[in-house]
């Protein structure tokens, strides 16, 4: 069995001294992991760095098996970010977060879609940390949606109202409006505006740092109930500097 | 219980297979290199063969991890840390001791090191315990560090180890520099990755 296919970097671990298995991201079939001869060698280990884009041509004897995989480079992004220590640990955020949720070889091209464009996004040095930051959050809400953990946005789950929703329950995963919510505002999550369309004003740095919070309270059950490997703790210091930011 | 790392057959008694086993377990030699080697040394027996037992013997007796740097050798403090010579107000951070070898044999920095044995990775779950990253932080607390050069591996859980502890040191009075990243001496553009490119770009200076 062999297959081509355009695939993202999540991450490459080594075998061996020289081999590496690196763990790739494509749009029909999913992760997939697949052994790289020379891996750890100086042609490769660049191309192999989490983010960047590659040609991927993968096969095996059996489907079963890991495979063998031969990469090339489609579009490099880890480089330009090296010296970016944000956009850096979004970066690698994603790439962890995606090893750690996503089943292996299960389809979710919406994913991989949203991985790609916010990867764009990220390597335009003309946007802010609260440019791309929402739209990291919006890639995680996407991410749960597509792994059956949706959060429902629309409407109250209270009352029904469509406006005014500011807290999520973490019971549900579904919005609560702030006079439905007030009584108890200590033990719901917080949701920005940006995700129900009612963001009037520019997004902040709280609001990053809101959102952020709100999908690793859901990402950590998703983890948790299918005992995947844990959030990365890059995540947590990325949020960390969203809020220290909003604070600031 | 102890693992015996002889092939199977070969008792406990270290004998030549069971040698070649051991051989072949070093980075770089596979059994059929570990094979030759074993045979070299049982043709130089004397000039070879002992002194590289006794000096195995030796070494494996007196090594020591420096309790200052990380690095490895008979002394702790090793001989970097003790040399009066070297400038103590300048510490390059390196992940592994090979890094420090490597840089130590340029004879560039005349200044002392610390081994992180290791870089942040998300993936394989190791985080700041699990480096030499708060003995750093101390040091430069307690010591007269005038620079803290980070000597990172150009990827991407080397640099995010970087910033981290650009992170950590922000407070205190250091001043912290990196490596640069860019051209190698002798590249030519037109076989440059597009990471490379894109790096040596972002890091020109005025000519």
């Amino acid at each position: 069995m062999e297959w081509t296919e355009p695939s993202l970097i999540l991450s490459a671990g080594r075998h061996g001294e020289h081999h590496a298995i690196v763990d790739l991201l494509t749009a029909s079939r999913g992760r997939w992991r697949g052994l790289v001869r020379g891996g750890k060698g100086r042609r490769l280990s660049g191309i192999l760095q989490p983010g960047n884009e590659v040609e991927a041509h993968w096969r095996a004897r059996l489907e079963s098996q890991l495979g063998a995989a031969t990469i090339e480079l489609r579009q490099g992004r880890a480089g330009a970010l090296l010296g970016e220590p944000r956009r850096l640990s979004a970066l690698v955020s994603v790439c962890a977060t995606l090893a750690a949720c996503l089943p292996e070889r299960e389809a979710h091209p919406a994913v991989y879609e949203a991985a790609t464009a916010f990867f764009d996004l990220l390597s335009d040095e003309t946007m802010e940390s609260v440019d791309w930051g929402p739209a990291l959050v919006r890639l995680e809400v996407g991410l749960l949606a597509d792994l059956g953990y949706g959060l429902d946005l629309k409407a109250c789950a209270a009352t029904g109202v469509l406006d005014d929703l500011v807290y999520v329950s973490p019971k549900s995963g579904r919005a609560v409006s702030a006079k439905a919510g007030k009584p108890y505002h200590d033990r719901l999550l917080p949701l920005p505006a940006f995700l129900t369309g009612q963001q009037t004003g520019p997004i902040t740095a709280k609001a990053v740092s809101d959102g952020l919070f709100l999908t690793g309270f859901f990402l950590e059950r998703l983890v948790r109930e299918s005992h995947a490997r844990p959030l990365p703790q890059e995540r947590q210091r990325l949020l960390q500097a969203f809020k220290d930011e909003g604070t600031a | 219980m102890a693992i015996n790392p002889l092939p199977p057959g070969a008792g406990t008694a270290i004998g030549i297979d069971g040698l070649i086993a051991l051989l072949a377990k070093l980075p770089g030699l596979g059994p059929r290199s570990a094979r030759r080697a074993v045979l070299q040394l049982i043709k130089k027996r004397e000039s070879l063969m002992q002194p590289l037992a006794r000096a195995l013997a030796e070494v494996a007796d007196s090594i020591r991890i420096c309790s200052t740097c990380g690095n490895v050798d008979v002394q702790d403090p090793c001989a970097i840390c003790r040399d009066p010579k070297r400038d103590a107000g300048l510490i390059c951070v390196v992940e592994d001791v090979s890094d420090l070898w490597a840089l130590d044999r340029a004879g560039l920095f005349r200044g002392r090191y610390h081994v992180l044995g290791g870089t942040l990775s998300a993936l394989d779950g190791i985080g700041p315990d699990d480096l030499n990253i708060g003995p750093l932080v101390d040091r430069v607390r307690k010591g007269d560090i005038r620079e803290v050069i980070l000597a990172l591996n150009a990827t991407v859980d080397g640099q995010t180890t970087a910033h981290y502890i650009t992170d950590r040191l922000g407070a205190l009075n250091v001043d912290v520099t990196a490596l640069a990243h860019g051209l190698p001496v002798g590249g030519e553009l037109d076989y440059l990755d597009d990471g490379t490119l894109a790096a040596a770009m972002k890091a020109r200076r005025k000519f």
